[in-house]
């Protein structure tokens, strides 16, 4: 108490004093003030350049004209205008949209006006291909064909192995991509009884070495050869006819029917006998003539033929 | 004890700053900080306008080119992959600091910090346009007249073109020096050079030119971390305290107290209280307190006592590089370096393992990075004949400075089972990268027997392979 009262402090008082308690007087260093002024004049001019305050609904967007941005806006059915807005972030997200479209058009451009063979023997070019392939893939087929184009057993055709239904060379799959596809295989429970089902299924097994029983799939064969029909669609060989998409059935590989997921004799010819019996009716391709334009479709031939590596 | 808290109470926390006028000495110290000052000035300034015969960027020895993401340093290449060896340098740095703090205290403050060169500079062009230390003192306090403004503002302006110049220089070493000079005069530089040369020519002249010592005892981290490295025998700027004292304390050599041998008889030490070792001090502060964290141990001290002690005819070494144990003991022996002590071996190993395996790295890098890496989507795929697939994706980096062919092979398997489409050769840009797919396709037999091949890449040039394991899957490993 006593120190406190002899105590004189040495900061200076503002001279108010009330009932003995006087005011400190502790002014803001120079520098913070100064900094202050300086926020202040910043805050300012921003206000003059940028969207700041919100009015209702509304906010200012700086002064009319001072710093706007022009950016080309491409509506759904592809019509471009060119707009002109004050600053704002949307339209600066544009704007940079606008300049990384430009920078990739002259790759683009480079792909459209090449033949598809000579595409794919330039190592600069493939990268375009690898990257801007993988995300027009990624967005427009992966939902049916997966990320990495390894398809879907019953779904989607796996485009990474060198079977291709509709052809694999640039033109058929450009051919694809431009107007779709759609497989059909009918149902053959009317056609064909429940034994010789049995004797057709046992028959496809055979074509690819799948383990089948013998004798059944020789009744299998004359099915398949005559009564059954399917020689029409899959050939008098079995090898299918890309034309049509018809399945080649003495290879390895497996669309709508899992044989090779399918662990014992029994459930691999419960697969085959389950197409037999309903059809495959689901392979549907869509066109992407309208939706993708020419040189992004070209693109994705590229890609799939090449970078997927499916392609012959 | 309550009058003596009340009294501490009352003084002021904060302390105005006090500019630190140093007074100008000769001597060796100075002399070293001299030559170290040259030689440091000459490698800075110089080294962006050397010439370099390059084929895939300008020709400039030294050149961090940002947009290429290379930094050129003479014939060495230097990519973002190596980034490790900043991480190593900055190790061997670190290491370095402890150990010459540790066996001399702070030398790096002293002589080749940059605060320290730039500060030295600007306190040497003051001393040439307003003259020595009371001509100084004189023209603070002199009111501003034109003789004030044209001294103290004319080494001002001197002191900002070397900090624009030093900004200048440094920009240089982003880009080619020769035409960044002149299109940043001519106003045609890119924004960000002359964002940076902004910057560096405030924060160079602010530093060095305004707050000088302060950053060495508010700013630096060094600076007081490096305190902690200090050990009993370390040698640093020392006041012989015994030797300067005696037993009544320093005097000024007044009548009787004038020869050695008189003052030894009346008890007075060697010290004749001339303040020279104060007023050359570029931190401000007395060295007879003892050692204090703002000794950035200059030795213009040690100079400006030893000048005294000549021309008082004492012997040399009042102040003096030398231990705290040693200045203690009772009988001191010569200064001499106490290199065998654990910490300053420790760091001298760290330092030699650390520079050794650094210069291993950097000798034995490879002028070609190749990386190999699987496509896991899908992980293999069946084709029609029952063989098995797997993908690849080989990027190659071509470090050298010229285009290179490489042509891509595989060992363990058969060179027929990598498909590379058109690219078994293939040509790379100097300093870029390429990407490549690759497709190996084993039938179901072997498929089984392989789990690991090798990718091998022979640059054409040098036919030195480089040998990448990859590894095949098939269902096997599915379960």
């Amino acid at each position: 108490m006593m120190s406190q009262d002899t105590k004189k402090p040495a900061v200076k008082t503002t001279g108010h004093s009330w009932d003995g308690i006087e005011e400190l007087s502790n002014p803001l260093p120079m520098w913070w003030v100064w900094g202050f002024y300086i926020t202040c004049a910043f805050a300012f001019v921003y206000w003059l350049l940028y969207p700041a305050w919100p009015i209702g609904h509304m906010y200012t967007k700086g002064v009319p004209g001072l710093n706007t941005l022009t950016y080309t806006a491409t509506s759904v059915d592809g019509k471009e205008t060119q707009k002109t807005t004050h600053w704002n972030m949307r339209s600066k997200f544009m704007v940079e949209m606008n300049e990384h479209k430009a920078a990739q058009k002259q790759w683009f451009d480079k792909v459209a006006s090449m033949p598809f063979a000579e595409v794919s023997k330039d190592a600069d070019l493939m990268q375009f291909v690898n990257s801007a392939g993988k995300t027009l893939f990624s967005d427009n087929c992966a939902p049916c064909h997966q990320a990495g184009g390894q398809g879907k057993i019953k779904f989607s055709p796996n485009l990474t192995d060198d079977h291709w239904q509709y052809g694999g060379t640039y033109e058929d799959i450009h051919t694809t991509l431009v107007g779709g596809r759609r497989g059909a295989m009918p149902s053959f429970k009317a056609v064909l009884s429940g034994e010789e089902i049995v004797q057709a299924a046992n028959y496809v097994l055979s074509l690819s070495g799948e383990p089948h029983d013998a004798g059944a799939a020789k009744a299998g064969d004359a099915l398949f050869h005559g009564k059954a029909g399917c020689y029409a669609c899959h050939g008098p060989d079995a090898k299918g006819m890309t034309a049509i998409g018809s399945a080649n059935l003495t290879d390895k590989i497996w669309l709508w029917a899992d044989v090779q997921g399918a662990k014992t004799p029994e459930a691999k010819l419960d697969e085959v006998k389950y197409v037999l019996i309903n059809g495959a009716n689901n392979g549907v391709m869509p066109a992407w003539g309208a939706r993708l334009k020419p040189e992004q479709i070209k693109l994705l031939t590229v890609y799939v033929h090449d970078s997927l590596g499916g392609g012959k | 004890m309550q009058e003596n808290q009340t009294q501490e109470t009352e003084k002021p926390l904060y302390q105005k700053h006090i500019p630190i006028v140093t007074r100008s000495v000769a001597g060796k110290f100075r002399n070293f900080k001299t030559i170290v000052m040259v030689v440091a000035y000459i490698v800075y300034f110089g080294l962006p306008w050397i010439p370099w015969d390059r084929n895939s960027a300008v020709d400039q020895a030294i050149l961090f080119d940002l947009t290429s993401r290379r930094f050129f340093i003479f014939d060495l290449i230097v990519y973002p992959q190596d980034i490790f060896w900043l991480a190593m340098i900055l190790f061997i740095a670190a290491a370095l600091l402890f150990f010459t703090t540790g066996l001399i205290g702070r030398a790096w403050c002293g002589y080749f910090c940059f605060q320290t060169l730039w500060s030295d500079l600007f306190i040497k062009i003051e001393h040439m346009i307003q003259g020595e230390r009371p001509a100084r003192l004189r023209l603070q306090k002199q009111p501003w007249n034109l003789e004030k403004v044209f001294k103290v503002g004319g080494s001002h302006l001197v002191m900002v073109i070397i900090s624009v110049w030093t900004a200048i220089t440094f920009a240089a070493y982003f880009s080619y020096a020769p035409s960044f000079v002149k299109d940043f005069f001519m106003g045609t530089a890119y924004p960000g050079g002359y964002f940076a040369v902004l910057v560096l020519t405030f924060t160079t002249y602010m530093s060095a030119g305004v707050a000088r010592e302060q950053i060495c005892l508010f700013a630096c981290p060094y600076a007081r971390f490096q305190g902690v490295m200090y050990e009993g025998d370390t040698l640093a700027v020392n006041y012989d305290v015994k030797r300067g004292e005696g037993e009544k304390g320093r005097s000024i050599p007044k009548a009787g107290l004038k020869t050695h041998e008189e003052r030894a008889a009346a008890g007075h030490g060697d010290c004749i209280d001339c303040g020279f070792c104060v007023q050359v001090c570029p931190t401000g502060i007395d060295i007879r307190d003892g050692l204090q964290y703002q000794c950035i141990s200059c030795g213009l001290c040690i100079d400006a006592c030893n000048n005294i002690m000549d021309s008082v005819g004492y012997p040399r070494g009042l102040i003096r590089y030398d231990s705290e144990t040693n200045i203690a003991s009772d009988n001191p022996h010569p200064p001499r370096l106490e290199w065998k002590r654990l910490k300053v071996i420790g760091y001298a190993a760290a330092l030699v393992l650390m520079t050794a395996v650094l210069g291993y790295n950097i000798g034995t890098r490879s002028n070609v990075e190749v990386n190999v890496q699987q496509v896991r989507q899908p992980l293999f795929v069946m084709l029609s004949d029952g063989s098995i697939r797997n993908r690849y994706v080989i990027h190659i980096v071509n470090k050298t400075e010229s285009d290179e062919i490489y042509a891509i092979d595989v060992e363990g398997i058969s060179p027929k089972a990598l498909d590379m489409h058109y690219f078994r050769a293939v040509s790379v840009k100097a300093g870029k990268g390429l990407n490549m797919n690759a497709t190996v396709n084993l039938s179901a037999e072997d498929a089984l027997k392989v789990s690991k091949f090798n990718f091998v890449v022979t640059p054409a040039s040098t036919k030195e392979a480089v040998k990448i394991e990859a590894s095949f899957n098939s269902q096997r490993e599915q379960h």
